[in-house]
């Protein structure tokens, strides 16, 4: 074996990984709680924000930074959106006799 | 800022997403497992935000689509989740799509390709993958939102050869990326991705209503999924981890979902229900008789009854009914009756939808019983009111070997002493069958819209 290993390979790494954790974690999830579970993963998949900023990095505009704005925009609708609607929702969820 | 130091922000947001994730294994921990969320994301956005040249103009575009967010995710009703969520994934897989074309037009902004460099061509692989998977997932949760929301019809929609057209469309959509594989352009970027918009609509189209938690589901995979194939184009960990995590979220529910329906995942996708095959087939021309009451009558039977367990379904969230009967129960509490809710996984349209809406109502948790614990207890139960549901708790699927919906799990209501079902009329359910369960002896119909139903329960109770 020799050489620098490829960037695919360390992703590939960390992706399989990724799945599960969010395997076992989310076979853990009450289903009381399934409504929740998909608006915070809706905000958590505002995540793609990072790559829509990414793109709208450079310092000279064209069309791929005025792409990565309104992609920026995009996500933060549901970055916000998600994590607010499901604060609103947790907070529902209440023992008897508050 | 050094890249070291960055990626180990996206470490310290990976590990708050998990938190997030792991808090919703009970109502006591999710909240505080949402302010992780919000911490992670906000270590990754400035993190990344600290990359960018055009900071202004990013937090510009930030405050513009988080207005936006804030302002719906303070004043969307809970009986609407199912289409604000289905709408949040269109987002998504249009972001993904964006950033991908973004990615194609200036690789070497990205670091993923050097100075007159083409895109590798493990690159574009990744880029075909993203951008086909976004491109899917934002007019597809378009056409759920609609639906969701009746501004389509519910009914599912089909035509001769429809397989076979999505077959060709995917088949030419791969060569098309096979083509900007070979090399890379953006006419078969463009055409893969036209073909990736219109497979989107034509795979949710002939899905219907009930198919839906199957669905909404499903998209919400395959908008992590999306951002996961972004993350590997960019060789950016944050995407790949949040994205995976997301990803493998909603395929878990979508078997949930297809597990609670007794079917396989293709079949709900390719379509198997209400297309009128199966409709009426078990009806043998007999007349069958059943008894009907007054809301009066249902007050009576709930309550002198020792113990009462509500069903509901998709109605009880047609009708906005869930403060009726919020009401209702705590009427019955007062009377000394324990009052309890049964929830079939697949009830309304969205994992969970039920749940939802009776915390809104603030009936305690406790109350809520799934399934899975509930059922043994209905042969112990004096009344069961089934509101709004119908194929969850039809008898023909345990006793029917005949019938399509044979094995799927049920709420076993028909076990108890008494069974009040609320219903605006006697018409099929979502798979077009009869239920004997209205028929039975110890059964009586309620006809009406639920909320009405229910007040008027409430009026006899007083």
């Amino acid at each position: 074996m020799s050489g620098v290993v490829d960037p695919f390979v360390m992703n590939l790494t960390v992706f399989v990984l990724a799945i599960f954790i969010g395997y076992h974690v989310v076979w853990n999830v009450t289903p009381a709680l399934h409504t929740p579970l998909m608006a915070v993963t809706n905000a958590v998949s505002g995540i793609i924000i990072v790559g829509a900023m990414l793109a709208a990095k450079p310092e000279e505009m064209d069309i791929g930074t005025i792409l990565g704005l309104v992609a920026v925009a995009l996500a933060a609708v549901n970055v916000f959106g998600g994590f607010l609607v499901t604060q609103r929702m947790l907070s529902m969820f209440k023992k008897k006799g508050k | 800022m050094s890249a070291n130091f960055v990626y180990l922000a996206y470490l310290v947001a990976a590990v708050l997403f998990i938190l997030t994730l792991k808090g919703l294994s009970s109502p006591m921990t999710s909240r505080r497992g949402n302010m992780f969320g919000m911490i992670g994301m906000a270590i990754a956005v400035l993190t990344t935000l600290s990359l960018t040249h055009n900071v202004g103009l990013i937090v510009l575009a930030i405050m513009v689509g988080g207005t936006v967010g804030s302002v719906v995710a303070r004043r969307v009703e809970m009986t609407q989740m199912p289409e604000m969520v289905a709408a949040m994934h269109s987002l998504v897989g249009l972001a993904a799509v964006l950033v991908a074309m973004a990615a194609f037009n200036n690789p070497v902004a990205y670091g993923i390709a050097l100075p007159g460099e083409m895109l590798h061509s493990s690159n574009r692989i990744e880029l075909f993958i993203g951008t086909f998977v976004g491109a899917i997932t934002f007019t597809g949760s378009i056409i759920a939102f609609l639906k969701l929301s009746a501004r389509l019809s519910g009914k599912p929609l089909r035509f001769a050869g429809q397989h076979w057209l999505n077959l060709g469309l995917g088949i030419s959509m791969l060569g098309f990326g096979i083509a900007f594989f070979l090399s890379p352009s953006w006419t078969p970027f463009l055409i893969m991705t036209a073909i990736a918009l219109l497979l989107g609509v034509l795979l949710i189209m002939p899905i219907g209503g009930a198919d839906m938690p199957v669905v909404i589901s499903m998209l919400n995979s395959y908008s992590g999924w999306a951002a996961a194939g972004i993350g590997f184009t960019l060789n950016n960990n944050m995407l790949i981890i949040a994205g995976s995590l997301v990803g493998s979220s909603g395929a878990i529910l979508s078997y949930i979902m297809c597990r609670a329906m007794n079917r396989a995942f293709l079949n709900v996708i390719l379509g198997g229900f209400g297309g009128g095959e199966a409709a009426a087939a078990s009806d043998d021309g007999v007349q069958k008789t059943y008894r009907s009451g007054s809301a009066d009558d249902a007050a009576f039977l709930m309550g002198n009854a020792d113990s009462v367990i509500i069903v509901p379904g998709y109605g009880l969230a047609v009708a906005r009914a869930q403060h009726a009967i919020k009401e209702m129960s705590n009427a019955l509490t007062s009377k000394g009756v324990k009052v309890r809710y049964a929830i079939h996984p697949v009830a309304g349209r969205m994992p969970g939808h039920m749940n939802v809406l009776l915390a809104e109502a603030e009936v305690p948790y406790e109350q809520v019983v799934e399934m899975d614990e509930i059922n043994n207890e209905f042969a112990d139960t004096d009344v069961v009111l089934v509101i709004g549901a119908n194929d969850v708790v039809n008898p023909a699927a345990k006793n029917d070997k005949s019938s399509p919906i044979y094995g799927m799990p049920i709420l076993e209501v028909h076990k108890a002493r008494t069974v009040l079902v609320v219903k605006r009329s006697m018409a099929t359910g979502y798979a077009g069958l009869d239920n004997d369960l209205f028929y039975m002896d110890k059964t009586m119909m309620v006809f009406g819209d639920a909320k009405k139903v229910v007040e008027d329960v409430i009026k006899a109770l007083a």
